[in-house]
């Protein structure tokens, strides 16, 4: 029970701590979109005639007449009645924008991050077990190939490999394929919706959609997982309770899943929430290469249109993400690890 | 003899590092009797634990066995399969070790530790599982087994967790047990309720007992026989009632003698006679005050560390600060040497307030040189990127005011010397050093400022017993040379006796008796003194015959 209480008093002082950082961010954003280059009462003006005129009715209409300050205080203002503002590139409120494209983002990244895990951690343990053995230069060669090619260029090879040469993977544009029905929109989860109905065709066509760039991103991230869980594991392995558990007569794997990989796995967590973070706001290249309709190419195709309101709501948005899986994390840990709890 | 549970046949160690193969065992014999006890001896480096981790077969993997049988029951068990030695280890040979913090699963309740034991050899639901490892920790008297049975290692302490893993060593009933330094590191008190219980249980089940230890007194007290190591070989093996009345190898006769005892000199620690009382030129007894310490109080979080304590220090004297971990001794001396703030209390030094002066800037002030410490763990405190020559000139420089490069050489030298420290030693880093020539570092950088007031917490105490006496013997020698004044911290009491004119007793912060050396120690008032005189091991020959 006391544990319980300590956990909420522990997610209680993490928020508030977390607020100044998250005016920070939004303070940030804010001014790094007036500071950039280009006018977007000039890109979205009705065409390259448009006149002074036109232009500043689209100013005023943006409310970027007005001072900085006043903009920003406007701005804040209608963050505290959870409006991010209007899209200008689709017409619609950010927030709906967003809210759309979230699913798409986060499924494909969640699906990503249990593949690169699924994969990751047997290599790690693997490694760990047999170190300076050729399974190790091997996990070794693949997490370093992993992290030097940049996510387009797997996600084309992979492309090409398995839709062009071998056919296996279906044409890689979006979430489900043009011709498909959609499922009733439950979860937004494309995988989870097609289970729910019972749809077991529609579920697969997805898969296949899904697979390809997840094994991208996965790919990506496995060196940071892979290399943490084996010098994790290696610590882990030499301390003085695992010679404990020999010295009594332990079966070895009992030794290494209950005793060496429970301990092994805490930084491993920590590892995973930043790794977590990274992907869902770093994966832009990879929505582009397979058309993914997630939120990261609709932020930069905002950005590349100086359209500030959806810019600043998906920063605010992957900042609060960010908040809210470290404080997952952190919680985590004060469940697993009972030495949090007692300081 | 019957025939022996264990017995070692001329075992050899070694372990391939980067300088080559280096022999750690090299030949000994061993035979231990079913119930008998056996003290494995030895300094550091004498390859009493490698002796120990080779029988279990738990040592690193870079050793081998290049010669030499291990006979465990009459069955060869040197070079036995994996599967073979897990059905042993537990069941049959189990060990208890040192640092029991850190031998316990952090992250894991002792209670299911102790199941995981059991679990280990027997094909038993959980509820018996549990039950049994209830059972356990009642037998190793841990209050409350019900209680603190989903309790994790951090929430008890150091002795409890070593009940605990006593408790996993003897789930399974094996017949021998093999405790590494089991105690190092514990109070002595704890210390005496952890060997007694350990003893106790071993008798009452009729187990072998393999104890390695580098303290006589504990080999003496709890074993029936006791072998000496030194450099991978045996030196002597006898009954512990011969050895310690009449050692016959030179090896032995040092570490006997080195050994403090309730009657020991300093002097007679590294064999010197006792040496005429010295002519110092002030008796302290009518010396002036130099260190004035009142009412200091101390307090961490809402826990009070040190509880109202003042004491005296007359110039020239030497007082000893003793007590259990927790007892605020620690604290109280870090106060005093102005590395830590005091929530109350007046620190005068010859008649200045320096408990005055911020501690953000003490280390500006004239007082910083006259008041030196020696820190407990020579290997720590010691920059590992400086040479020993930089470690001693630092404080030259910076405290002493000497700029001159020759000056701080011509200073360095002499008290690398006075602390006998050969030139050429000045100029290797830490590492390459041993732990008594960086103790002697230690003391010669605090003694190169020529200061008044030597604080020492507790100087020895992670050195060989033989290196301790000739540590105490510098010390000792230069406090009458030099005049210093020691505060002496210290958790081993005969330690303290021969090194202070006057003993303080501390506990839970507070000072519980305080008098001239020799009385308190002859005569303890407080009871909880008795106890603490009466934790210590001895190897007093009488003693034992009677065990």
């Amino acid at each position: 029970m006391s544990t319980l209480l300590n956990i909420g008093r522990r997610v209680g002082r993490h928020l508030l701590a977390s607020l100044p950082a998250l005016f920070g961010v939004v303070l940030f954003t804010f001014l790094l979109m007036r500071v950039l280059p280009g006018d977007p009462a000039a890109f979205f003006a009705s065409g390259p005639n448009a006149g002074q005129a036109e232009m500043a009715q689209i100013r005023e209409t943006m409310g970027l007449d007005r001072p900085i300050p006043e903009q920003f205080l406007r701005y804040v203002g209608d963050l505290a009645r959870g409006n991010l503002g209007q899209s200008m590139t689709t017409g619609q409120p950010v927030m709906a924008d967003l809210a759309e494209r979230m699913p798409a983002s986060l499924e494909l990244t969640l699906f990503a991050l249990v593949l690169a895990l699924a994969l990751a951690l047997p290599l790690g343990i693997v490694a760990a077990l047999r170190p300076n053995s050729l399974i190790d230069h091997g996990v070794r060669f693949l997490c370093t190939l992993g992290v030097c090619v940049p996510t387009f260029v797997t996600g084309l090879l992979l492309i090409y490999v398995f839709y062009y040469l071998l056919g296996l993977a279906p044409d890689p544009t979006g979430r489900i394929d043009i011709f498909a029905a959609p499922p009733p929109g439950i979860t937004g989860f494309l995988l989870v919706d097609f289970l729910l109905v019972g749809d077991l065709a529609g579920w697969k066509a997805a898969f296949g959609q899904l697979i390809l760039p997840a094994c991208t991103m996965a790919l990506f991230v496995l060196a940071p997982l892979a290399r943490m869980t084996r010098a994790s594991l290696l610590a882990v392995l030499g301390s003085d309770f695992i010679r404990t558990a020999r010295s009594v007569g332990m079966s070895d794997w009992r030794v290494v899943v209950v005793y060496a990989l429970r301990n092994a796995l805490l930084p491993v967590l920590t590892i995973i929430g930043i790794v977590f973070s990274t992907m869902l706001g770093a994966n832009v290249l990879v929505e582009k290469v397979f058309s993914w309709p997630g939120i990261g190419s609709y932020a930069l195709d905002a950005l590349l249109a100086s359209d500030y309101a959806p810019v600043q709501g998906f920063v605010l948005l992957i900042a609060v993400i960010f908040v809210m899986v470290n404080l997952t994390i952190d919680v985590l840990y004060g469940i697993v690890d009972p030495r949090i709890s007692l300081k | 003899m019957s025939s022996p549970l264990l017995d070692i046949q001329n075992l050899h160690v070694a372990f391939s590092t980067r300088e080559g193969l280096v022999e750690a065992v090299r030949g000994i014999d061993l035979k231990l009797a079913p119930g008998g006890t056996l003290a494995v001896v030895g300094e550091s480096g004498s390859g009493k634990s490698v002796t120990a981790y080779a029988v279990t077969q738990l040592l690193d993997r870079a050793a081998r066995i290049p010669k030499g049988r291990i006979l465990f029951r009459g069955e060869d068990i040197t070079r036995a399969d994996p599967a073979r030695m897990k059905a042993l280890r537990g069941a049959a040979i189990s060990m208890v070790f040192q640092s029991p913090r850190t031998a316990l699963n952090p992250i894991r309740s002792i209670g299911l530790q102790v199941m995981d034991a059991i679990a280990a050899h027997e094909n038993l639901p959980k509820a018996v599982l549990r039950a049994r490892a209830l059972e356990l920790l009642e037998a190793v008297r841990i209050r409350d087994a019900d209680k603190r049975f989903d309790a994790y290692p951090a929430e008890l302490s150091g002795g409890m967790c070593q009940r605990v893993m006593i408790a996993m060593a003897i789930a399974c009933n094996p017949s021998l047990l093999i405790a590494d330094e089991p105690t190092t590191g514990l109070d002595v008190t704890t210390q005496k309720t952890v060997m007694d219980l350990i003893a106790g249980l071993t008798a009452e089940r009729g187990m072998a007992l393999v104890l390695i230890t580098h303290d006589l007194g504990l080999a003496a007290s709890y074993c029936r026989d006791v072998m000496v190591m030194q450099q991978g070989r045996v030196v002597e093996a006898a009954p512990a009632v011969d050895i310690f009345r009449h050692p016959s190898h030179p090896y032995t006769r040092r570490l006997v003698a080195a050994s403090p005892t309730p009657t020991s000199t300093v002097e007679e620690l590294v064999g010197e006679a006792p040496r005429a009382p010295r002519a110092t030129p002030r008796d302290p007894r009518d010396a002036r005050v130099l260190l004035d310490v009142s009412n200091i109080v101390k307090r961490f979080d809402s826990t009070l560390a040190v509880e109202d304590v003042s004491l005296t220090l007359k110039a020239g004297e030497s007082l000893g600060l003793v007590g259990e971990s927790g007892s605020g001794k620690s604290t109280l001396s870090r106060i005093v040497c102005r590395l830590a703030d005091a929530d109350g209390g007046r620190i005068m030094f010859d008649g200045v307030d320096i408990g005055a002066i911020p501690l953000r800037t003490f280390h500006d002030s004239p007082w910083r040189r006259e008041i030196q410490i020696v820190f407990q763990d020579p290997h720590e405190s010691l920059n590992p990127r400086f040479t020993a020559f930089e470690c001693i000139a630092r404080p030259v420089r910076r405290l002493a005011k000497l700029t001159d490069a020759a000056q701080v050489k011509r200073r360095v030298e002499e008290v690398a010397e006075r602390c006998g420290l050969s030139r050429d030693l000045l100029t290797r880093f830490p590492h390459q050093l041993s732990g008594g020539q960086k103790a002697r570092i230690g003391i010669a950088r605090a003694i190169a400022v020529e200061p008044r007031l030597l604080v020492l917490d507790e100087p020895t105490a992670a050195l060989d017993v033989s290196v301790q006496a000739v540590v105490l013997k510098l010390l000792d020698d230069l406090r009458h040379d030099e005049g210093l004044s020691f505060l002496f911290v210290s958790h081993d009491l005969n330690v303290v006796r021969m090194m202070c004119e006057r003993t303080i007793v501390m506990r839970h912060g507070r000072i519980v008796e305080e008098g001239e050396s020799h009385a308190l120690f002859r005569n303890p008032q407080a009871a909880y003194t008795r106890d603490l005189l009466g934790a210590i091991p001895h190897f007093e020959p009488v003693q034992t015959a009677t065990a």
